[in-house]
């Protein structure tokens, strides 16, 4: 019980949350505006991977850190366009698709990596992005470190909350890709395209999936290594269940989920005899267990993974 | 572009689907060997060679199709009830772990025939469980049975990973993490003499051939068929749909588990966490471009297992990176995927 507090009062847990809850932001983001679009993109564990790749790839190479971000967003937004070419154009189902676009855009990401990049003993590192101390505040107790003293893409990743609520609640377009996901007859009876309106939202929703992947390479860590994605993007997808579709709940869902990550991973030094795979299954077994809890009363969007083919019911 | 439905679906065509599922993705990939600076001639001749070159590789290459026809046997049992069984890699290894740790010591006084039957029934009923459990989430709570087994197979490669650091980790091996060893004598008998491959192959073949009896000849497979086709249409017909959805999932983890089994009781005789390199994952690709036929899913582990030998042979003599296979692999997935449509729809001029 003490070292429950103690590790709660540590000033360096409530820093922790906010970095490993980015990834998370970008990633539950991208896989809700996919959803409310309608369409289901388990692609997202792959993209992550690929963003993480391209992103890291492009600053090792020599562009700007924000360069590597664009870089990864570009790549990100290919496999969005694909998945949304399968599974909104061709109407393939969105499970099975999702899942080839996981295993090739990983697969891709090894490849190239391994084709580009000398690899010694230890894989080659950039220099990532560095946390902005904001002057006066970041000297507060406690809050300053957690708040104030992140890296710019987690205020990034911020923004992209209200900016994604605020679209999808408040402007034409926002009604229009909610529309494409409840009721796709109603979009084409308005005259707009209900399969553009989905690739559109699929592709923007996978720029910010492998933005959230290239914050593992260029400020959580600075090298590239296979399966550094550990399954965040199912998790991701996870949280977008618990979050009800909401970006406001998926911002709370995610930094809960990374308050408990941040706590394990202290917990797992303060009690050193009990095996660290118990503490390293928590937030999977947390996910599946959030999953139950709120699957009765989801509000599920009406036509999530319903492809729409005109004149077809 | 505009899709209307075929009147009916050719066997020509389901057929000539995968294979040109597969061409597309060897194109593609040829591009990709291209630009690593090898030409892609040599490249696949050299895959060709070291997958079905010699005696030996031949052998090799049937070993590595055997859990991959276990888990893609899994995977189109599921995918045709549409249980979306995305958790083989876990089941896979929950198999491999009972058989290990059943027998070490336990089962080793039995006689062998009646010990191992009996390892093979315990592994694919622990996972056959393992896929119950998200199946029974679905039918109670609704919860996606995709993301639950997906994020089982992390859950249970770390379960795998405490146990081999832990009570079943073997103490001769150095300090290496790896399992207890089976007893010699519960080791599957070897089919060719002095290669790897083994009788796994036979009893693959066998599962290959009782799935596929049980789906065309037997009212659960009618049931199974007309789940997956149209639960509500099934449901009206009588058929008790959340029990029909429970047998699947039996069926289904448990093949997938004894992929696990008899890849201990074949080529390695013990668990280690890296022992297998996505053969859940695969399982599915596999399944896919059978287009969920049993007799499909052997030819497909077979070709499948090809390309991961031989990219790793062909890796070795130009410097292609060896993931190449698994490019080549999610390419033929996604191919295949679109190919199948265009054997139900035709394009509307």
């Amino acid at each position: 019980m003490n070292t429950t507090l103690d590790i709660l009062a540590s000033a360096s847990l409530w820093a922790a949350v906010l970095r490993i809850a980015t990834p998370l932001i970008f990633g539950v983001l991208g896989a809700l505006i996919c959803e409310r679009a309608g369409v289901l993109n388990l692609g997202i564990e792959g993209i992550m991977t690929m963003g993480a790749m391209s992103g890291w790839l492009t600053v090792y190479w020599g562009g700007s850190l924000w360069f590597g971000l664009l870089a990864a967003a570009l790549s990100g937004m290919a496999f969005g366009w694909l998945h949304a070419k399968l599974t909104v154009s061709l109407g393939l189902s969105q499970h099975v698709t999702g899942l080839g676009i996981t295993l090739l855009a990983a697969s891709l990401s090894y490849y190239l990596y391994r084709m580009w990049v000398q690899v010694g003993d230890l894989p080659p590192t950039i220099t990532p992005f560095e946390p902005i101390r904001f002057p006066v505040l970041s000297d507060l107790p406690f809050l300053g470190e957690a708040l104030f003293a992140q890296t710019a893409p987690t205020y990034l990743a911020l923004a992209f909350v209200a900016l994604t609520a605020w679209i999808l609640a408040r402007t034409p377009l926002g009604l229009a890709v909610r529309m494409a996901g409840e009721n796709p007859h109603a979009v084409d009876a308005q005259g707009l395209n209900p399969l553009a309106i989905r690739t559109g939202a699929v592709m923007a929703g996978s720029a910010l999936m492998a933005v959230g992947g290239a914050f593992l390479t260029m400020a959580a860590f600075n090298s590239f290594f296979p399966t550094m994605v550990q399954g965040r993007g199912w998790i991701c997808i996870a949280l977008v269940v618990f979050a009800s579709w909401q970006p406001g709940k998926a911002l709370i869902g995610a930094l809960l989920f990374a308050l408990f990550d941040a706590f394990q991973l202290r917990l797992q030094t303060a009690i050193p005899g009990a095996p660290y795979q118990l503490f390293l299954m928590a937030p999977y077994v947390l996910s599946i267990l959030a999953l139950v809890l709120v699957a009765r009363r989801a509000r599920v969007p009406e036509a999530l993974m319903q492809p729409y083919r005109r004149g077809e019911r | 572009m505009q899709f209307e439905r075929r009147a009916d679906v050719s066997v020509t065509l389901l057929v000539v689907a995968p294979l040109a599922a597969i061409a597309v993705a060897l194109l593609l990939c040829a591009g990709l060997i291209a630009a690593a600076g090898v030409s892609p001639i040599t490249a696949y001749g050299e895959m060709l060679r070291g997958a079905l070159g010699s005696r030996l590789s031949i052998t090799e290459t049937l070993t590595r199709a055997i859990p991959l026809i276990f888990t893609g046997l899994a995977a189109a049992v599921a995918f045709r009830a549409r249980v979306w069984n995305i958790g083989g890699e876990g089941q896979f290894y929950i198999g491999a772990l009972v058989t290990a740790g059943l027998g070490h010591s336990l089962f080793a006084s039995l006689p062998a025939p009646i010990a191992i039957s009996l390892l093979l029934a315990v592994s694919a009923i622990c996972g056959a469980l393992l896929l119950m459990a998200p199946v029974a989430l679905r039918l109670r709570f609704g919860v996606d049975e995709v993301v639950v087994t997906l994020l089982m197979n992390f859950i249970v490669l770390l379960f795998v990973g405490l146990m081999v650091e832990g009570p079943l980790k073997d103490p001769m091996a150095f300090g290496w993490p790896q399992s207890v060893p089976v007893d010699p004598s519960l080791r599957l008998p070897r089919l060719v003499p002095r290669t790897r491959l083994h009788i796994g192959f036979l009893v693959a073949l066998v599962a290959a051939l009782t799935v596929w009896i049980v789906q065309a000849r037997t009212v659960f497979g009618t049931e199974m068929r007309a789940a997956g086709l149209s639960p509500r249409a099934a449901a009206f017909a009588g058929i008790p749909l959340p029990r029909i959805l429970m047998s699947v999932a039996f069926l289904s983890g448990g093949l997938a588990a004894l992929a696990g089994s008899v890849e201990v009781l074949g080529p390695t005789g013990y668990v280690t966490t890296t022992m297998s390199p996505g053969f859940g994952y695969a399982g599915i690709v596999v399944a896919m471009l059978a287009a969920l036929h049993p007799a499909g899913v052997v030819a497909a582990a077979i070709f499948i297992a090809t390309v991961f030998v031989g990219a790793d042979a062909m890796s070795r003599a130009t410097g292609v990176p060896s993931f190449i296979a698994d490019v080549i692999m999610s390419v033929s997935l996604l191919a295949m995927l679109t190919a199948l449509l265009f054997t139900t729809y035709r394009i509307k001029r």
